[in-house]
């Protein structure tokens, strides 16, 4: 039998087999992301519900951990309306133009040092080019919705988005500088060597701009000026039932732990071991523990996570003047500032090694 | 000086830092969630809930039909007839209270000469169907026979105080 299967898969052209590898590779990764986000949701209610003193869901399955599957239950059995005047087509595509730049980038994300699904040279500027393309997803699907809350919900988005990219791009564009590089594996291995090699020190301010940036650009409060239930009911995705309003939901939850997981790449070290390699001992479980390894990237998106829900929790939404006034006048000016200085210091003085 | 000192406090997250602080504390707090089905909060033995009619140790009702609770009722809610029992004594004929106007005063309670009328610290019933939140003596009597214990027990336990 195995060999049969051997031979089988052998008699195959050599394009079917890259295909089939491609996809189990793409199911490897899609599968454990799609459940992370279902468990981020119930981390969301359970950490925000604790910081105001309440316990959260705890009725679905052992203190509530069923709650993520019996929510996507109720939204797979609840009907799909498409409003009477919607553009039916652009309806129907718009919660996909949101879901898949979310999902795609997950292709040049390096997990380790060798596992990497593309590891392509300017696996950056892809990330950034794909980023930008999920605000297609909610302007798009404010305007075919045909309804007035959901345009205003996405004409916010879409000026909030176009203030933060470019703070966001900056920022990049310091990670860039130090690592003399646009891939994102050789940007995790320039900060080898332990905690104090991380460009979190001498990046500071881009890192903190670019976290920011990070939460305004998936519209999580409290820059969620786009969904504002408060002001327009749900912005956007008003129109929205079932599973087009799941899919926005996991587009944005799958945003969330995409900038959580370029923020631990670029400036928190991404895979590797916060100890410097001499201080880990070589036994057997501790020294893999302690050790570079994928655990360590795990715990990092975490960490920053924590920090998404954490915002949350904690700060009321921005007005809408304030969004615009601190992301042109003060995450630019900043960002900008911060690159003139590092390339100043890297190219006319001798401590340009700091950002090295 | 102080303008300076707040838009650093701004632009260095000073004050959002401090927002986060509290809110980081409050993760670790008790929380204060009571599990309403499964856990209760304390009632008072004051509670006016559910009515209940009382009787006598010895079983005979104790409303003798002087209609002071009907009268000093401010939501109208107490309905009562009375009449002459074989033995010549003034018992009612009727004795309802309509549950939806009654405001849960406690007046009725105040009033009774004879202790007979109370509000339980009972408050977990509902109705099911049209018409049933008017109770009658017969349920009125039931409800104080089955939580007699704990009305004599909350009586005794609120005496000193009144």
């Amino acid at each position: 039998m195995m060999e049969f299967a051997t031979h089988a898969w052998n008699a195959l052209p050599a394009w079917t087999q890259l295909t089939v590898f491609s996809l189990v590779k793409i199911v490897a990764i899609l599968v454990p992301l799609i459940l992370s986000v279902a468990y981020l949701t119930f981390a969301e209610r359970k950490i925000i519900s604790y910081m105001q003193v309440r316990i959260g869901p705890n009725r679905v399955g052992p203190r509530g951990w069923l709650q993520p599957i019996a929510d996507v239950g109720k939204l797979l059995f609840k009907e799909v309306i498409v409003p009477a005047k919607a553009n039916q087509f652009l309806f129907v595509m718009a919660p996909l133009l949101a879901l898949a730049p979310a999902f795609v980038a997950w292709a040049v994300i390096p997990f380790t040092d060798t596992l990497v699904l593309a590891n392509i040279d300017a696996s950056l500027l892809f990330i950034l080019a794909l980023t930008s393309m999920a605000v297609y997803g909610v302007i798009i699907a404010g305007w075919a919705s045909n309804s007035k809350y959901a345009f205003l919900g996405s004409m916010r988005s879409a000026a909030q988005i176009v203030a933060y990219e470019i703070a966001m791009g900056f920022a990049l564009v310091g990670v860039l500088m130090a690592a003399g590089s646009l891939n994102l594996r050789e940007i995790a291995l320039h900060q080898a060597g332990g905690l104090h090699q991380w460009y979190v020190w001498p990046l500071f301010p881009l890192a903190l701009v670019y976290f920011i940036a990070g939460v305004a650009e998936t519209n999580r409060a409290p820059f969620d000026v786009a969904e504002g239930e408060s002001e327009i009911v749900a912005g956007f995705h008003v129109e929205y039932s079932g599973m087009g309003f799941a899919l926005f939901f996991l587009a944005e939850y799958a945003n969330m732990i995409l900038i959580s997981t370029l923020a631990a790449i670029m400036f928190f070290g991404g895979w590797l071991s916060p100890l410097p390699p001499a201080w880990i001992p070589s036994v057997p479980v501790i020294g893999a523990l302690l050790g570079d390894g994928v655990h360590w990237l795990l715990f990092k998106i975490s960490a920053l996570l924590f920090c998404f829900l954490w915002f949350r929790a904690t700060f009321p939404r921005y007005r809408y003047d304030q969004i615009m006034r601190l992301g042109w006048k003060v995450f630019i000016p900043v960002t900008l500032v911060w690159i003139a200085l590092m390339g100043a210091t890297m190219f006319l003085t001798p401590w340009g090694f700091i950002f090295h | 000086m102080n303008a300076l000192k707040r838009y650093l406090n701004s632009f260095l997250l000073v004050e959002l830092l401090r927002g986060l602080i509290v809110t980081g504390r409050h993760l670790f707090a008790r929380k204060i969630t009571i599990q309403y089905p499964d856990e209760h909060t304390p009632v008072s033995p004051r509670f006016r809930g559910l009515h209940a009619l009382r009787r006598y140790p010895n079983g005979e009702e104790r409303c003798i039909a002087c209609k002071l609770c009907e009268a000093v009722c401010p939501a109208a809610a107490i309905t009562i007839e009375s009449t002459q029992r074989a033995d010549g004594s003034r018992r009612t004929k009727r004795y309802e209270i309509d549950l939806f106007k009654c405001i849960y005063c406690g007046f009725c309670e105040e009033s009774c000469p004879v202790d007979s009328i109370v509000e339980t610290s009972f408050y977990e019933f509902h109705f099911e169907k049209k018409g049933d939140n008017v109770i009658t003596k017969e349920q009125l009597l039931a409800i104080g026979d089955r939580y007699e214990k704990r009305i004599a027990a909350d009586r005794v336990a609120d005496a000193k105080y009144r």
